[in-house]
């Protein structure tokens, strides 16, 4: 038990765990902007735009999220010495992000797609008939309730965020969650179980609040109809 | 709202206009992201020709490719059918009528679902490894079927689980009525009736497992990605090597992806006049890695 106490002392799960939030908060708000764009674009009467944002949603959602993220680290930072910021692990924790927010974009896109498929014909019929055009109804009329249709699965989106976070690794944040705990295993293998009890620990205490609470709100925002 | 057309009126001809505005823009758009990408590639000189020959050559294929490929198919169609038999188990565990089983099978799933797979990943590589238990250069093989096992065997159980839920209640009454016990009317009819139900989400997890088989990668499991980045650190040439991998899977994937479709419209002339469980779960869980 003082083994395990004295973990604590020497590596800094928290931060770890703090480094995994903040990519997973603003791979989220990315992915969410963007999921919404591309969800505009596949329910839009331009058939260029319908095409790109399926084209998008195919090659994104069917691409392992760990080629996405070494890419990043390979591709974009080694190679095309692409750079997001003066630090070194600042710019690899963005392109992280980035990553992050792309692959995950994608699946935002589908979840509004469901919520918008929610949404029952007469709204969209009723718009047209007070003559809201294409881009007002979808303001005002459909993507509203589409939203609020889409919590469930937007909030599994997000749960699948805070998880895939953990790949960053892969980008060589190796400040995050698996990364340390990999460190700390390979320290401490005297104690293999309890570092990977704490850390998977860690995750359902972050997850399960998350899905909990979009349930909740999923049923308490719901439209009544 | 499944026809999204009426999300628009019918074009008429200052409509048909905007339109065709707007379809060029987008066009010009698209192309001038595409433009950007490529002169930036190729100002790197990522665009040469000696970067992307080696991909003509048979040996790239023979040595790198195509054992990459087939440790990724191994690892993946292992993890496959252990996933399934790991959640069929489980789901029919959940719905067992013995309530300590229900719960441990509930605690266990819902665990196994909160966890990042690829934690599971390098706990078992590490911990196999260092216990000896097995061969040092089997462990990462092993890591990866077993994480992608629980964690997707656990999504699985709950499929098989939303599945059952969604049959009419009259199916179990018919099995009841003909002298089966609870046990023998789930097995013999109600979780035959859900596989076929939820087989469209059963193939979009497929898809799951073979993409999060590249998670191998971070583990030292010699899969495509892992192959393809030697090609590239050998030949120079990451950039083509990353592309033509992640070609490959997209390839696999948007194949199993369309079947999944096509499957899921077939069935629902089958499975009519139930509630969509196949679809509802199928969103569940889409995005994981």
């Amino acid at each position: 038990m003082e083994n395990y106490l004295s973990l604590f002392e020497t590596y800094d799960v928290p931060a770890a765990f703090w480094v995994n939030i903040q990519l997973s908060f603003w791979a989220a708000i990315w992915a969410l902007a963007i999921g919404t764009v591309l969800a505009l674009f596949r329910i839009s009467p331009i058939p260029s735009l319908q095409w790109f944002g399926a084209a998008y949603v195919n090659i994104f959602r069917n691409t392992p999220l760990t080629i996405i993220l070494a890419f990043g680290f390979l591709g974009l930072f080694s190679v095309m010495q692409i750079s997001l910021a003066d630090e070194l692990d600042v710019s690899l924790f963005r392109i992280a992000i980035v990553g992050l927010a792309l692959y995950h974009a994608a699946f935002a896109c589908e979840a509004i797609r469901s919520g918008v498929n929610t949404v029952p014909l007469g709204q969209a019929e009723a718009a047209r008939a007070i003559g809201l055009s294409f881009l007002p109804a979808a303001r005002l009329i459909i993507l509203p309730q589409a939203f609020r249709g889409a919590i469930a699965p937007l909030g599994n989106v997000l749960i699948a965020l805070i998880k895939n976070s953990t790949v960053a690794a892969a980008g060589s944040v190796a400040t995050e969650a698996s990364g340390l705990m990999k460190t700390m295993i390979e320290f401490r293998s005297d104690l293999v179980i309890p570092i990977f009890l704490t850390f998977a620990l860690g995750f359902v205490i972050l997850v399960i609040p998350i899905g909990l609470l979009t349930t909740w709100a999923s049923r308490k925002l719901a439209v009544a109809r | 709202m499944s026809a999204q057309q009426v999300l628009f009126d019918a074009p008429g001809p200052r409509a048909r206009r905007n339109i065709l505005i707007g379809n060029i823009v987008g066009v010009l758009i698209v192309l001038g992201i595409l433009a950007w990408v490529v002169s930036a590639l190729a100002d790197k000189g990522q665009l040469a020709a000696s970067m992307w020959t080696p991909f003509l050559e048979s040996r790239t294929w023979e040595f790198f490719i195509l054992p990459g490929l087939g440790n990724t198919l191994k690892a993946a169609g292992i993890a496959i059918v252990t996933s399934v038999v790991f959640g069929l188990l489980f789901g029919v565990g959940r719905l067992s009528h013995v309530a300590p089983i229900r719960w441990v099978a509930g605690v266990v799933v819902e665990f196994l679902r909160a966890v990042p797979v690829l934690l599971m990943m390098i706990f078992f590589w590490l911990a196999l490894g260092s216990s000896g238990a097995v061969k040092p250069q089997d462990a990462p093989l092993i890591a990866v079927v077993v994480a992608l096992t629980l964690y997707n065997g656990s999504v699985i159980a709950e499929l098989v689980r939303s599945g059952v839920y969604g049959l009419p209640k009259g199916q179990r009454e018919a099995g009841m009525a003909i002298g089966l016990t609870r046990n023998q009317s789930l097995r013999s009819i109600e979780v035959p009736q859900a596989l076929i139900a939820m087989l469209p989400a059963l193939i979009s997890q497929f898809v799951v497992i073979l993409k999060d088989s590249a998670l191998g990668f971070i583990i030292t499991y010699p899969e495509l990605l892992q192959y393809t980045r030697r090609l590239g650190v050998g030949e120079g040439n990451v950039i083509p090597s990353l592309i033509v991998a992640a070609a490959i899977f997209i390839a696999i994937n948007f194949a199993l992806s369309t079947l999944a479709t096509r499957l899921s419209v077939l069935l629902s002339f089958r499975t009519k006049g139930r509630r969509p469980a196949a679809k509802e779960a199928l969103a569940m869980d889409a995005a994981s890695t």
